[in-house]
């Protein structure tokens, strides 16, 4: 057994020490459609936690909840203690000096080099000088094996590496909350499995928390302590660890974890019935 | 019929709608420009990217415009024998109107839309996004910089385009036609005056730096995070910025030049 | 691109676009003729300015050595005053007259000066009163009709005789 899942399997108490609260959150983008209808998770200090679902069910504007870019509708989010106003600026700006985010594809900036993309952070919020800047950059893009490749520019590396320096970039500043928006979205098995890697091992190295928001059922439950399971109607339908949510009976659960092509959630989008549409039958 | 009216109605609102959203983008926009002066090179790197990579273009046009306007206004200037006004009617033609305004045109075209995509293509990428999460505030690092590149650009591009269109009008009137040099310049002086003619013209070109650089921003900026939506984006950038240089010339030329 | 070259390239640029602008101001306008620097004031009252405009040129033997810098209405005389800024280093005795006249046929109009033979010079807030208005065209045209009118009084007789005689 790998040490990865060696890890994984010391079970996590959820409710001890929490750093991020999401209580009875519910949220739409500008009036529209409700994205999160009354979400409740906490996220324990320390631990990696994975939030599950389809595409849509409104993991990534968890996320951005978290990082204050918009404001609930009607909940509260709290990070150490404090509920998150995501209209104050000043204490937005304090937040997220403590956290750092993967985004889904990486969102590199296209116009700077790797190197230069893992220093932003550093040039912009720290006053070290460029040999420091060079010698934390160059240990980060070795955190994720990436120091040869410092010199390259974006549109020279894959997608993998695009993953990584991301990562790099992401806890340049060692931040105590990480947050993997879709890690192993369009990886390559071996990518894959460096980034599950990584994502663990930094955890447990750094002590930092890690939310990890992705569909891959395989590699969370390899690396998670605890899991949610969201459903397309912005609910949490399961939590529990990767054990619990394996075995769980619940039709919806096992339909996702199994990766069943039909169940609870439907395979045919609702149309009329078939003999209407083509005409047959009596 | 009511169908009509409701539908007017609300059209009307979005109308004004979408122009405070303008107004407010404008407001931000400046609210972000001291703090993008503090870092000096971001400024001086779109300066580069937005002004001296458009010298080529703006230095051709200039000298076709300037062969173009010589010809023509010889043409028409010699039936009533008054050929050696040329020099001064092709400078005040451009100093006071082409120089600005057709820069500005072709601003938009190169530099405008370059502007446009590149802003809608790093929101698309969620790189907007990512700074925001990595607390640097987008406005200050990226759009500002960009909004004063152009405000500083513009004007230099307009002076060149004139400067070189009077040159290439020297060549083809006094070397191609033979118009008398002596007269070509000397006429030119007396005609032109430096406040009234040039300063208006650089003001003029200043306004229009504006105006083209935050369409452009704007277009970026508000772009659907799609192929088509950047494809859309950069066409208005060129359809509204050329709208409101051309309305603008009309105000500030019926403003400046009115009372003789 | 390094950050140096970067920096060279918009220095250039930038130098590109002053030079443009000297260039412009010097040689394609009338920046290095007159410059407005120091000047002195005076004023002159006209009966009519014709079509004097504000900023034209003071010349004298065509030589330009000032610039009209107001013209207003004179409410109880009801003349034209038009201050006169002069080159602080040119000036005229106190019996020089002033004419306004236009340069070439359908050019501007300008304010001539013709020295006077005094020794006394203008000083700074002077008055002069020797002036020309400027030609209006109908009353030159009036004039030469009302001139021919007086010639053709004098010869009816002779002209119908001459016109009796053709027939």
């Amino acid at each position: 057994m790998s040490d990865v899942q060696a890890a994984a399997e010391t079970t996590a108490h959820p409710h001890a020490d929490l750093l991020v609260e999401i209580e009875h959150v519910i949220f739409g983008y500008d009036g529209g459609r409700t994205i999160l209808n009354d979400v409740s998770m906490s996220f324990g200090r320390g631990k990696v936690t994975a939030i599950l679902g389809g595409s849509g069910c409104g993991k990534t504007t968890l996320l951005r909840l978290m990082g204050g870019v918009y404001p609930v509708d009607r909940g509260t989010v709290r990070f150490d203690g404090k509920v998150v106003d995501a209209r104050n600026a000043e204490q937005l700006f304090a937040l997220r000096r403590r956290l750092g985010v993967l985004f889904q594809f990486g969102a590199l900036f296209t116009d700077l080099s790797v190197f230069d993309n893992v220093a932003f952070p550093l040039r912009e919020h720290t006053d070290l000088d460029e040999t420091m800047i060079r010698d934390i950059v160059l240990m980060k893009l070795n955190a994720v094996g990436l120091r040869g490749a410092a010199a390259l520019r974006i549109s020279e590396i894959s997608g993998g590496m695009a993953r990584r320096v991301a990562l790099a970039r992401a806890i340049a500043l060692d931040p105590e909350l990480i947050m993997y928006d879709e890690p192993f979205a369009g990886l390559d098995p071996i990518s894959m499995a460096i980034a599950a890697n990584l994502i663990r091992t930094l955890n447990d190295t750094t002590g930092a928390t890690a939310i990890l928001v992705s569909h891959d059922v395989e590699q969370c439950f390899s690396i998670c302590d605890y899991a949610y399971l969201m459903s397309s109607q912005g609910k949490v339908v399961a939590r529990g660890t990767a054990k619990e949510l394996a075995e769980s009976e619940d039709p919806e659960v096992r339909q996702f974890i199994r990766g069943e092509p039909d169940g609870p959630v439907r395979f045919h989008y609702p149309a009329r019935p078939l003999a209407e549409d083509f005409g047959v039958g009596a | 019929m009511s169908g009509l009216v409701s539908g007017l109605g609300r059209r009307t609102l979005e109308l004004l709608r979408i122009f405070g959203h303008h107004a407010t983008f404008f407001v931000d926009l400046l609210k972000a420009c001291p703090a993008a002066l503090r870092r000096p090179y971001l400024v001086v790197a779109q300066i580069h990217a937005i002004g001296n990579l458009s010298l080529v273009i703006i230095l051709a046009s200039g000298l076709a415009v300037g062969f173009v306007l010589a010809l023509q206004m010889y043409y028409a200037l010699v039936t009533y024998g008054a050929s050696e006004s040329l020099g001064l009617i092709v400078n005040l033609s451009l100093t006071r109107e082409l120089g600005p305004v057709v820069t500005a045109l072709l601003f938009a075209g190169r530099a405008g839309t370059s502007l446009t995509a590149e802003i809608g293509l790093m929101k698309a990428g969620e790189q907007l996004a990512a700074m925001d999460m990595m607390a640097v505030d987008p406005m200050s690092r990226v759009l500002a910089p960009r909004f004063l590149g152009g405000i500083v650009s513009m004007p230099i591009l307009a002076i060149l385009f004139s400067s070189v269109g009077i040159l290439g009008a020297y060549v083809v009137a006094v070397l191609l036609i033979g118009v008398d040099a002596g007269n070509f310049w000397s006429i030119m002086q007396s005609g032109v005056d430096v406040r009234r003619d040039i300063g208006n013209g650089v003001i003029k070109s200043i306004v229009f730096g504006f105006i083209c650089t935050f369409v452009a921003l704007y277009q970026g900026y508000e772009a659907e995070a799609t192929p088509e939506g950047v494809a859309h984006g950069t066409t208005r950038t060129v359809v509204i910025a050329s709208l409101g240089i051309l309305m603008m010339d009309f105000i500030l030329t019926a403003l400046m030049f009115s009372t003789p | 691109m390094g950050k140096k070259s970067v920096e060279t390239m918009v220095g250039i640029f930038v130098l590109l676009g002053l030079a443009g602008l000297v260039f412009l101001a010097l040689k394609a306008a009338n920046l290095g003729s007159f410059s407005g620097g120091d000047t002195y004031m005076v004023t002159a009252y006209f009966d009519n300015i014709g079509a004097l405009k504000v900023r034209a040129p003071v010349r004298s033997a065509g030589v330009t050595v000032g610039r009209v810098a107001s013209i207003k209405l004179d409410p109880k005389l009801y003349q034209g005053v038009v201050q006169l800024a002069i080159q602080h280093d040119v000036q005229f005795p106190t019996d020089s007259s002033l004419r306004i006249l236009t340069s070439g046929l359908l050019g501007d109009q300008y304010v001539g000066v013709e020295p006077g033979a005094g020794d006394k010079m203008w000083a700074a807030g002077d008055t002069i009163k020797q002036t020309q208005s400027a030609v209006v065209l109908e009353s030159l045209i009036s004039q030469f009709l009302f001139s021919k009118a007086a010639d053709a009084g004098g010869a009816p007789a002779t002209a119908a005789a001459a016109s009796g005689g053709k027939k």
